[in-house]
């Protein structure tokens, strides 16, 4: 049914803007002629439940992006279709269902957008929604993304080094860490409003990279995936992606990077430390207290038959970064 | 419980039949619909997971429907309604059977050793199972024929239906990461369906 929906609105797309906006309108439109009644303010507050959901529901637009394929990420396992990791999100934020962000984020504001690089930096930098996508070449790159939970996707992502903007903004010496936050904005996001919806998070959504994991060549901000910008649901219009790091580390819509001395809180650290740690790196031999990480389950294609459980590779199969780790016992710094 | 009704809501035999099959269809229509999406793909995101998801919030809900049955029987003086919660309680169970399935065909894909270790080491995973050795084990002691047979042991065995309820939900919140929200509100419930039969949990606590 999503799949339907998004098709026809991009043939919508295609046909008018101003149609669309005056369309989107509509619900505003209906209560400025005086027609709001019981119908009207029964699909508004339908909308969270998901039972009523109307099929003509407005759909996020989404730009094609132009970039580069460098050969070295261009990598073998099956890409996860497009509809699968589109609906399929962990974003509190809009909802704890795994289908709640691709309902309640369609109508997420990104442009304007504002992003600032700041803290223990020579040349704090803010960058506009335009800025995000003009500033540096963008380049796709197919990571594997591994989720405590235990399942795995493949993503084609479109973005640019991490480490292109932190040189930009010139660490000071004495920088050690790297803080990020999610946009705080209550009104979009569900989630923030009511701890009912946001499952108990404290938001804003943080997290944190020691400076060289961040400075790392693999360390990615990406605006888009599958050829285009993003869609709300994961990340729009900027996130991380940490693809050595449980899925958790890569925060999505993204509005504020700061260099700090200390180790900066990270937000599922804070709501159960013995479970998540800092670093959470991908490791089949350090448990999940609850469940196992030596396996994990490949979301591809074939439903519910599809053979796809798979062992789990040290650093999600990046052995590369492992040099960031030496001497470090990585069962006590999980 | 007393009957707060003041007539009693006599419901015909076939207004029960009636009950017993929208049971029946409700019941196996929606799981055989959604295995039916999981098998050709058309899940929006993980079918493993919207299985899990369906079979474990299915069996809750109907055992505690079960567990609901006999009150509002007493309550509306329905006595007829009791019929119903032999045919509740075996979908529970087999709600509850499908849910283990799942687990250990399609998320743990028959690695038996694993499957073995999750059991055991895994704390929710031990408290689900536990509640499912429990509703197997009354399933299995359904029928007429044996509940005659069993005698007097057969109400003790089926007082463990008390016991499997707060076990499910417990297993429910721990299997949860954060969003405490739901399963808090079944454990009410649970306390709630307990609260009303107090009375004779407090005969059975004490023998």
């Amino acid at each position: 049914m999503r799949l339907k929906s998004n098709k026809t609105v991009s043939r919508l797309t295609d046909n008018d803007v101003t149609d669309e906006r005056t369309y989107l309108n509509r619900r505003q439109l209906l209560k400025s002629m005086g027609f709001v009644g019981a119908g009207a303010l029964l699909s508004q507050s339908a909308q969270g439940i998901g039972w009523f959901d109307d099929d003509d529901e407005n759909v996020f637009e989404r730009r094609d992006l132009s970039f580069t394929q460098p050969d070295q990420f261009q990598i073998n396992d099956t890409v996860t279709p497009e509809v699968k990791s589109t609906s399929y999100n962990n974003f509190y934020e809009f909802g704890t269902d795994k289908g709640d962000p691709a309902e309640n984020a369609q109508d997420f504001t990104v442009d304007p957008w504002s992003l600032t690089i700041d803290g223990l930096v020579e040349k704090p930098i803010t960058l506009s929604y335009d800025d995000l996508f003009k500033r540096f070449d963008l380049e796709e790159r197919i990571y594997r993304l591994r989720c405590v939970e235990a399942w795995s996707m493949v993503i084609p992502w479109i973005g640019f080094e991490l480490a292109n903007i932190l040189q930009q903004a010139k660490p000071l010496s004495r920088a050690k860490f790297v803080a990020f936050q999610t946009l705080y904005d209550p009104e979009q996001m569900p989630g923030q409003r009511s701890r009912f919806v946001g499952g108990g998070v404290d938001y804003p959504y943080v997290e944190g990279l020691r400076l060289d994991e961040a400075m790392h060549s693999l360390s990615i901000l990406s605006v888009g995936m599958y050829g285009k910008t993003l869609p709300p649901q994961n990340g729009a219009p900027i996130r991380l992606v940490v693809p050595w790091k449980y899925g958790f580390k890569s925060i999505k819509s993204i509005v504020r990077i700061t260099l700090t001395e200390q180790m900066p809180p990270t937000t599922w650290n804070r709501l159960a430390p013995q479970e998540y740690g800092f670093y959470a790196n991908v490791n089949p031999k350090v448990d999940h207290p609850r469940w196992s990480q030596a396996r994990e389950r490949r979301i591809t294609t074939g439903g519910l038959l599809a053979r796809n459980r798979i062992e789990t590779q040290m650093f999600n199969g990046y052995p590369e970064v492992a040099p960031l780790y030496s001497g470090m016992d990585l069962s006590r710094f999980y | 419980m007393q009957a707060l009704s003041a007539t009693p809501l006599r419901l015909s035999e076939r207004r029960i039949l009636i009950l017993k099959w929208l049971l029946h269809g409700v019941s196996f229509s929606w799981v055989a619909y959604v295995f039916f999406t999981a098998v050709t793909d058309q899940v929006a995101g993980d079918p493993v997971d919207r299985l899990l998801h369906f079979t474990g919030m299915g069996a809750l809900n109907l055992l505690l429907l079960s567990l609901a049955i006999s009150p509002v029987a007493k309550r509306f003086r329905a006595a007829n309604l009791i019929k119903l919660r032999r045919p509740t309680g075996l979908w529970a169970f087999s709600y509850a059977l499908l849910h283990l399935a799942t687990f250990v065909l399609f998320e743990l894909q028959l690695e038996w050793a694993l499957i073995g270790t999750e059991i055991i080491e895994r704390p929710y995973i031990t408290v689900g199972f536990s509640a499912f050795i429990i509703l197997l084990l009354l399933a299995a002691t359904s029928i007429t024929a044996v509940r005659r047979r069993m005698g007097r042991r057969w109400q003790l065995l089926h007082n463990w239906v008390y016991v499997s309820a707060p076990l499910v939900v417990i297993h429910f919140y721990w299997s949860v990461k954060s969003d405490v929200v739901e399963p808090v509100v079944y454990g009410l419930l649970v306390l709630v369906l307990l609260y009303v039969r107090r009375e004779r949990l407090r005969k059975i606590f004490r023998g």
